[in-house]
């Protein structure tokens, strides 16, 4: 029973203080950077997680919608959890609990009995249905089980439920918001589609963006603008709902008959072209109206050209209000420029969030020097070296696609730079190379309000502006001798 | 344990009963079929359960509850430092569960401790032909990394069970190949009802792989004993053990807090098992009564109240010397515990607390609530069984709801109707009751605090709890407009 291994007895011996002193200073080494780029099969601190958290992140960009987990249930209190602890909000999603039976039989009496009760109790006016590994693997039909559920009368038959395949091995949460975000304006806009009609909006695709400032900058751009926007979708609400003594279910989304009615909108535009690549093949082929795909704006000129691209389609000016921004935000550069020209930064993240990222560094003549994509293609990794190389400052920056945090590691303790911009998983190399962290991606796990802080638009430019600088302001506060703390900085 | 019947005033188990049965009008008629069994007013005097348990989770209910995975990865493993625990299969298992429980760890990090998130990163071709050739790759690269780790542990995601990998066969030939313990996990997500089974299973995997492997350099004494079920939350295990080495006895291992793989194995050779998590180890308590002789005493950590009966228990198995120095501990500490409560319990007396939690806590910490001068009027666990529930019925007032897997719903509906003035449960649950002006605390996690065990973590528990009773800014929830 005992030591099936057949291991040999040994004495409790522990770990060595000569040896953990010895191994730490070897995993710093250039030569253990070699071994650590050289492995194959094993993933360490992967900087990015799986299909369906992002799945339930796009269900809950919708009004009134419930997500729901077809799988085991670890899985959903797993999504709901990274939800609840980034944004500090609640994140209400079912899922109906399959086992080892399910594996057996398939999950149809699952799907049933948990879209019953959930309607039951939960009174959704969309139930979101997507998928985790196990039924993905026992190679449920879910188009059969949804058709089987509404002709058995488990859901009320005017209720829309769209669902996604997002089994967790294959792409990213990124690209489990894509084919969720999809599944749902496919089953929203169905019949739609109106000849001639249009609705004169704009239709605005973040994709994977858990920033709810972010959101709200896009509505109040847009507002100022006196551009209409439906936005696909709207998790502002969601997961910045106030505080007034009631708990809402459903506190904020998109509108179910905006998204329905987005398919005769008179542009749409993705500012995230890898995160919604899947929904805007899609849109391109089936929406009337123009279609953009822009980057993510961050930094001065994706903003510059994300409104003249809006102004160009809508016959809009850009107000004076937003020109008077453009020149704060600019004004808050050239201040503050010195105290990050010339910093280097290893930077991690999701691909447009990347892209944003390296853009605004350049402009402020800081050195993007590791940039590393946990989960990235060729395109990306070309479009960002392509960025590198429009710049001076981009001239030492390397482009690491596919690699994980462990070997950032290794990247920042052979090759130092000054700043680590990511997401608080990125806490422990940072700390490791005695640099700061900043927490602009996701998760942030142990921050207040980053969420709530917009990093896009020229309010964007000048909250990026304020932390890093003040943050190497305080660094040097903390750390200059006696004869050099100075009352101006 | 006889005890007087505690009552609440206004709950009766009629009041209960019709609040239960309140919360269940809107379930279909299948669903409250099946949950009526988890809902019931205590019967203290009884000492039994009042509730059905360990079954199946309804579908579409939204449970709280984890999987056998997370309780294997999350709970039982994961705390273990000095071993690489790989999350065999996609990414995101092991990416949710990184960092995520608060189990603190001594050591340097990717050194000599491993607190990280391993993977094997599943892709569509690991699926379509399997992944133990994968595995077996990645342990041989776990190594030459990280070269101080005492084993490896392999923990098995669903799909790995469901397309029929062998880690087993390829932990023994790659332990051998590598000279190093390397423990196959079969914890995959879908087995069971909840994360119970996982620790289940890897109590299994310790008897089965771990212990005798090791054996303690230092002689033997009659004061060894070993911490079992604390798993350092906030540094738990850091209070108990400095506390219990205070009073005489020999911490040779802790299962699993800031747990060390080599102690764990040679803890067949203690004197006697001190289990603080009931639920999650008792197994191996029981194996090694069963298999070594060792007794086992089950002791609760939180409070004034408890931890003095519970040092006293444990005094009673050894001999004057440890009986001395229990009673000087015990004087020593509880001076300093009566000003804490001096300070705290006028600001919290008679406030109302509900709980909902995992593990141990939903009855375990009823007695420090009770020693800040509060009412505990509602409790349940999320994966408990039987007798769990056993144990909880004396603990908390008689006729209080117990609720086993609620559904967020049916919380709800009970605070709407008891009004506590704090709810304890944990982080899916913690926003849904701020937004209604409730205070309330994280237990699973302390909510970024602790510890919460014995005498360090008593006045850290009772500031907290103050804290986020008495804050001030619920005072502004409501608008003046």
């Amino acid at each position: 029973m005992s030591n099936e291994l057949g291991l040999t007895v040994k004495p409790v011996c522990g770990i060595s203080p000569e040896d953990e002193k010895r191994v730490a200073a070897w995993i710093d080494t250039e030569e253990y950077k070699q071994k650590n780029f050289a492995r194959q099969a094993l993933t360490i601190n992967p900087a990015h997680a799986c299909q369906p958290l992002g799945a339930e992140l796009a269900a809950h960009g919708f009004e009134g919608t419930l997500p729901f987990v077809h799988g085991s249930q670890g899985c959903a209190s797993y999504y709901r959890s990274t939800l609840n602890r980034h944004f500090r909000e609640p994140a209400p999603a079912v899922s109906d609990s399959m086992t080892e039976d399910g594996a057996v039989f398939g999950g149809q009496n699952n799907l049933h009995e948990g879209l019953e009760n959930a309607v039951a109790l939960y009174k959704p006016k969309m139930v979101a249905v997507f998928t985790s590994c196990m039924p993905e693997i026992i190679g449920d039909d879910l188009t059969a089980f949804i058709k089987n559920a509404r002709n058995k009368g488990v859901v009320p038959k005017d209720l829309p439920l769209p669902f996604a395949n997002t089994p967790s091995f294959n792409g990213s949460h990124v690209t489990g918001y894509d084919a969720m975000l999809l599944a749902i304006l496919q089953a929203l806009t169905d019949g739609k589609s109106v000849e001639g009609r249009c609705t004169g909006r704009l239709n605005l695709l973040p994709g994977f963006d858990a920033n709810t400032g972010n959101y709200r900058e896009y509505k109040r751009l847009m507002a100022e603008m006196g551009v209409p926007l439906t936005l696909l979708a709207d998790i502002s609400e969601t997961f910045d709902s106030p505080n007034d003594g009631t708990y809402r279910l459903y506190p904020g989304g998109t509108p179910l008959a905006d998204a329905a009615d987005s398919i005769n909108g008179k542009v749409t535009l993705t500012v995230g072209p890898y995160a919604t690549n899947k929904t805007f093949t899609w849109v391109k082929e089936q929406y009337a109206g123009t279609h953009v795909a822009l980057p993510m704006p961050v930094g001065v000129a994706k903003t510059d050209a994300f409104l003249l691209e809006v102004s160009k389609l809508f016959g809009k000016k850009v107000p004076e209000s937003i020109q008077a921004e453009r020149g704060r935000a600019v004004d808050a550069m050239t201040d503050a420029q010195q105290y990050m020209h010339g910093k280097k930064f290893a930077v991690y993240g999701d691909a447009d969030l990347l892209i944003g990222y390296v853009s605004f560094l350049l402009e402020m003549g800081a050195t993007p020097h590791h940039v590393l994509c946990s989960k990235g293609s060729k395109k990306l990794e070309k479009e960002l070296q392509a960025l590198l190389d429009s710049s001076p400052y981009g001239k030492t920056g390397k482009v690491y696609v596919n690699k994980d945090l462990w070997h950032l590691r290794s990247l920042v303790m052979t090759d130092p730079v000054d700043a680590v911009i990511g997401d608080t998983h990125g806490k422990f190399l940072a700390r490791d190379a005695k640099i700061p962290l900043f927490r602009f991606g996701f998760p942030i796990f142990d921050r207040v309000n980053k969420h709530r802080v917009p990093i896009v638009g020229y309010q964007g430019v000048i909250n990026l502006v304020t932390e890093i600088c003040n943050k190497f302001l305080d660094l040097r506060d903390e750390t200059c001798d006696e004869r050099h703390f100075e009352m101006m900085r | 344990m006889s005890r007087s019947v505690k009552k609440v005033e206004g709950i009766t188990r009629e009041s209960t009963q019709a609040m239960i049965d309140k919360a269940l009008e809107a379930y279909p008629e299948k669903g409250r079929k099946k949950r009526a069994p988890h809902l019931a007013p205590n019967d203290q005097s009884s000492g039994k359960a009042c509730v059905k348990s360990n079954r199946k989770t309804v579908p579409g209910v939204m449970s709280a509850r984890g999987c056998a995975y997370a309780g294997a990865k999350g709970v039982v493993w994961g705390p273990i430092r000095d071993m690489v625990h790989v999350s065999h299969g996609p990414v995101g298992c092991g990416w949710y569960s990184w960092g995520t429980r608060r189990n603190l760890v001594s050591g340097i990090n990717g050194v000599s401790n491993f607190a990280m998130q391993f993977t094997s990163d599943f892709q569509e071709k690991d699926i379509v032909y399997g992944g133990d050739k994968k595995l077996a790759q990645l342990l041989t690269e776990a190594k030459e990394l990280f070269p101080l780790a005492k084993g490896i542990s392999v923990l098995s995601e669903c799909p790995v069970g469901l397309i029929g990998d062998d880690i087993n066969a390829v932990a023994k030939r790659m332990s051998k190949e590598l000279d190093l313990p390397v423990i196959p996990c079969n914890c995959e997500g879908f087995r069971g009802v909840s994360q119970s089974l996982g620790h289940h299973i890897s109590n299994d995997t310790i008897r089965d792989y771990i212990i005798e492997t090791r054996e303690f350099a230092d002689e033997e004494t009659p004061y060894d004993i070993a911490l079992i079920g604390d798993y350092n939350i906030g540094g738990d295990v850091w209070s108990v053990k400095a506390l219990l080495e205070e009073c005489g006895l020999n911490v040779k291992a802790t299962w699993t807090g800031d747990g060390e793989m080599e102690k764990i194995a040679a803890t067949h050779k203690v004197k006697l098992n001190v289990i603080h998590c009931y639920r999650s180890m008792n197994y191996m308590c029981k194996v090694m009564e069963e298999k070594y002789g060792i007794p086992w005493i089950e002791l609760n950590f939180f409070g004034p109240t408890k931890i003095r009966e519970s040092l006293r228990a444990l005094a009673e198995r050894f001999d004057d010397r440890i009986k001395d120095k229990v009673e000087a501990a015990i004087a020593k500490y509880d001076a300093q515990m009566q000003k804490v409560i001096a300070e705290y319990r006028p600001r919290l007396e008679g406030k109302k607390v509900m709980l909902y939690v995992g593990g141990l806590r939903p009855r375990h910490t009823v007695g420090a609530y009770e020693d800040l001068g509060m009412v505990v009027v509602g409790s349940g666990y999320e994966f408990a069984h039987g007798d769990d529930y056993d144990r909880t019925a004396p603990e908390m007032p008689d006729a209080t709801v117990i609720y086993d897997d609620a559904s967020e719903f049916e919380l709800e509906q009970f605070v709407h109707a008891l009004k506590p003035d704090l709810v304890a449960s944990g982080i899916k649950e913690k926003y849904v009751f701020q937004k209604m002006g409730l205070p309330f605390r994280q237990m699973h996690s302390w909510d970024y605090s602790g510890p919460y065990h014995g005498y360090q973590g008593f006045p850290v528990f009772a500031r907290d709890i103050d804290l986020a009773v008495n804050s001030p800014t619920w005072k502004l929830v409501k608008s003046p407009f």
